[in-house]
């Protein structure tokens, strides 16, 4: 039996459509310049490149130098600004009531009419977190130029440069920034990894870096890159990051941790407390390297235990929250009660890190602390669940630095296992002291 | 380097006066102050104490800001409650792992405290003082001392490294303790949050208060008065407006701020770049409406397309001839935007200058100088409606 949701997707591009009417179209000559094949030869778009080097996970202390931190988010920041005005977004997210919900954590509702269509649901299989990649649903190459506002690539050079009129190299494609038209809030964006590669919704070490970069690279801890898998409420099974700028704090950012662990490449591993969803969040690390590495690996090992997740990258790509999830399965078994469906809310990682989106105004007026703990709590798996899938994840973690150990001292003629990156001690030593 | 120094000396003096120094320099707390209004909130003095402490020259700390004291085992959270209270103006309290100049880290009692200019209700500094915490054990650790070693007394751990006595080590169960924990020692120390005693928040009250002491008698001397508490009744959007300057002034091209909601809409936000560019001083632009800027010969279809785009709050983009204070006029490439605050509604609208013709030092980034333009519109967007959530909710209860 296949466990499927109904649902309306939001619309994330212009172009997205019923998949019906995309088989029907001819596939030559689409006419919307696109990034396909039909209408990608010639096109160019700004290139922001990158630097790969210093991106320890510390501050910047240069106070009088430009600091680059500004480039990126002045880049993002006047693009999405100018498809605002030139009309691309279906409406005004400035425009949607928001408020802190008064209590502890400070959860976030706005009152959004606009972003859920009034269309026939469609349906969505919730039971597998892996899928194959489908080229005739919608997809990120099926959305006009217009829409995307910049390349997002690693500099060959050590510094940092924006091109802003660059071909798009169709054999090595680029990740690009395009912007989502049913915007949650101001700024928000899709990074997508490669894009004329068609990657399925699923993490790997190289995307995931990528990511971590852009948050370290936009410098700004009001600026978040959030991820769903497949079954955790991504609807585009097209590998994908969403990011916007909210100048507040998020419920999540004000939860308190425990440290389990820490790895031999610096990267901490702790428990979320106090938090109606549980989960793990990771920071430090020696090398950015090292903090992408440990979360990827646990995403994978998530993915492929078929356990949906959502993460949330916060504090300028300081902090990382993990959240296994199971809410899409128990809507599919019918465990959720009809007063919390009723709300329509899908416990994506917005949603999961305390920003709320109502589309209905009795759910805005009468939103509370202990409604949003309620709803979030469903998604949570249980302690007992989540210790099983905490061994999962530092097996997994632990293996794969096996790996990487093999393989690097393969190239190597000999070199001190104290290099590798690896969890202090054994495995038991992971049980809080 | 030197632009930014002069900016800090000058903007310290002219309110408390240059004798402020000495009399700072007099008390022997750990402190440091910063000012917001300035691009990268730096420190503008560290007292003796602090550079003591932090193992730092003078000229290592000022125009800094405070995070470089910040390390890799700084707790993320309470470094978001630092800024949070910044960007709410408000005092906070806080126990925090800080890092001397020879990387060790130790933990103090961080006290903070906005100053208010008793004139417009604005921030003007913020006081921050360090208190070193003398440790206590934490509970957790002193119930495996019961378990282990059946001993049940307090016992004092200095976090600072170099002094780590501790009498159940000396009472030879050091192996004991050892072999329960999988940290080793120095972990123990920076990992486990630590708690500031009685005594500590006293010597930290007692600190800020002299030092609020001090700066308010010295602005006296001045006339620009300061004080603890926001003495001025600020409406409408005023309130809001003051907490803006820490977000705004991240910003460095030419813009206004004017307030939509209030009559003639005034200026209340003038970044640095716009008063360089108009020659004016910041007290003579706020509060007055735009049209000081436009001279004998700017040409009235312009002012009424400005005029109609804030009627329909729509956003524009008009090339007008404005006057600078000399009365030397430049072509303005003005674009203006509505800007909506968390309830949805136009709160501002932002007007942001380029000198039409000007070489600008930035075009060598090759942003488009219109993409500059529309990225200010989206930094005071984002900046107004986050720091208006929380006003949002207390104005609908």
């Amino acid at each position: 039996m296949m466990l499927k949701i109904k649902r309306v997707p939001t619309v994330v591009s212009n172009y997205q459509k019923e998949e019906a009417e995309e088989c029907a179209r001819p596939a030559a000559g689409c006419g919307r310049n696109c990034l396909r094949s039909c209408c990608l030869p010639g096109a160019k778009l700004p290139m922001y490149a990158f630097n790969k080097e210093n991106k320890v996970v510390c501050e910047k202390d240069l106070v009088n130098n430009d600091p680059p931190v500004d480039f990126l988010d002045s880049l993002l920041l006047g693009e999405w600004e100018e498809r605002m005005q030139r009309g691309l977004f279906r409406y005004d997210v400035t425009a949607c009531e928001t408020k802190v919900i008064p209590g502890k954590y400070g959860f976030i509702a706005q009152l959004n009419e606009g972003r859920h269509l009034k269309k026939r649901p469609t349906e969505f299989r919730v039971d597998k977190v892996l899928q194959p990649f489908d080229v005739n649903k919608f997809n990120f190459t099926k959305v006009g130029q217009e829409e995307v506002l910049f390349q997002f690539e690693a500099n060959e050079n050590d510094e940092v440069q924006l091109f802003p009129n660059a071909p798009i190299d169709t054999e090595h494609s680029p990740s690009v920034v395009a912007i989502n038209v049913s915007p949650i809030e101001y700024g928000h964006v899709l990074l997508i990894p490669r894009v004329l590669d068609c990657l399925a919704q699923r993490i790997d070490r190289e995307s995931f870096l990528l990511a971590l970069y852009m948050a370290v690279e936009a410098g700004n801890p009001y600026f978040r890159l959030g991820y769903n898998s497949l079954g955790a409420f991504a609807t585009i099974n097209h590998l994908h990051f969403q990011a916007y700028y909210l100048a507040t704090p998020f419920p999540i950012e004000r939860a308190p941790s425990k440290k389990i662990t820490t790895t031999n490449g610096g990267v901490n591993i702790s428990d979320i407390l106090n938090y109606p969803v549980r989960g793990l969040v990771f920071y430090g690390g020696k090398t950015l390297e090292d903090l992408a590495n440990v979360v990827s690996d646990s995403c994978i090992c998530l993915q492929e235990n078929n356990i949906p997740y959502n993460v949330l990258i916060a504090d300028s790509g300081k902090r990382v929250f993990l959240f296994p999830q199971c809410y899409a399965e128990k809507q599919a078994l019918g465990e959720v009660s009809s007063e919390i469906l009723d709300t329509q809310v899908n416990p994506a990682v917005w949603e999961i890190s305390g920003h709320m989106v109502l589309k209905r105004k009795e759910d805005y007026e009468e939103a509370s602390e202990e409604k949003a703990w309620r709803l979030l709590a469903e998604v949570s798996l249980s302690e007992v669940r989540l210790q099983e899938v905490k061994e999962l994840i530092f097996e997994a973690i632990c293996c794969k630095i096996e790996e990487d150990k093999a393989s690097f001292e393969e190239s190597m003629t000999s070199q001190s296992h104290e290099d590798m990156d690896g969890i202090n001690g054994s495995l038991t030593c992971m049980v809080p002291v | 380097m030197e632009s930014q120094l002069g900016l800090i000396e000058n903007s310290f003096d002219l309110r408390y006066s240059k004798w402020v120094h000495d009399a700072l320099d007099e008390l022997p707390d750990s402190f440091t102050i910063t000012d917001p209004c300035i691009h990268g909130h730096p420190i503008i003095f560290a007292s003796n104490g602090f550079l003591k402490m932090f193992g730092y020259s003078k000229n290592e700390v000022i125009g800094r800001n405070g995070r470089i004291f910040q390390g890799p085992e700084t707790d993320r959270r309470s470094v978001m409650e630092i800024r949070e209270a910044i960007r709410e103006e408000r005092a906070m309290e806080i126990s925090l792992l800080n890092y001397r100049k020879d990387g060790t880290p130790f933990w103090m009692l961080f006290r903070m405290c906005p100053v208010f200019s008793k004139e417009d209700g604005r921030v003007i500094n913020f006081v921050g003082v360090q208190v070193p915490i003398l440790r206590k054990m934490r509970s957790s650790e002193m119930t495996l001392c019961e378990n282990r070693v059946g001993i049940r007394e307090s016992m004092f751990k200095c976090c600072r490294r170099e002094v780590c006595s501790d009498s159940v080590f000396d009472l030879g169960h050091s192996s004991s303790l050892e072999s329960v924990s999988s940290y080793d020692d120095r972990e123990l120390e920076i990992n486990e949050p630590c708690q500031a005693s009685e005594l500590e928040k006293t010597k930290a009250t007692a600190a800020i208060s002299n030092i609020l002491s001090v700066l308010t008698h010295y602005s006296e001397l001045t006339g620009r008065m300061v004080g603890r508490k926001r003495c001025c009744f600020l409406t409408g959007n005023g309130q809001l407006t003051a907490s803006l300057n820490i977000s705004l002034g991240r910003i460095k091209q030419s813009f206004v701020l004017t307030d939509a909601l209030l009559a003639d809409m005034p200026i209340v936000y003038a970044s640095e770049a716009f008063l360089k560019l108009t020659g004016y001083a910041r007290h003579e632009v706020l509060g007055q409406n735009c049209r000081f800027l436009s001279g004998m010969n700017t040409d009235p279809p312009s002012q009424f397309q400005i005029k109609k785009c804030i009627q329909t709050e729509q956003a524009c983009t008009v090339r007008i001839l404005n006057y600078r204070k000399d009365r030397t006029s430049f072509w303005n490439l003005l674009h203006i935007s509505p800007v909506r605050n968390a309830s949805g509604k136009v709160a501002y609208f932002v007007g942001i200058q380029v000198e039409d013709g000007c070489k600008n030092e930035e075009d060598k980034r090759a942003l488009r100088p219109e993409t500059r333009q529309l990225s200010v519109v989206g930094a005071v967007k984002v900046a107004v409606r986050g720091l208006s959530i929380r006003a949002a909710a207390t104005s609908t209860s």
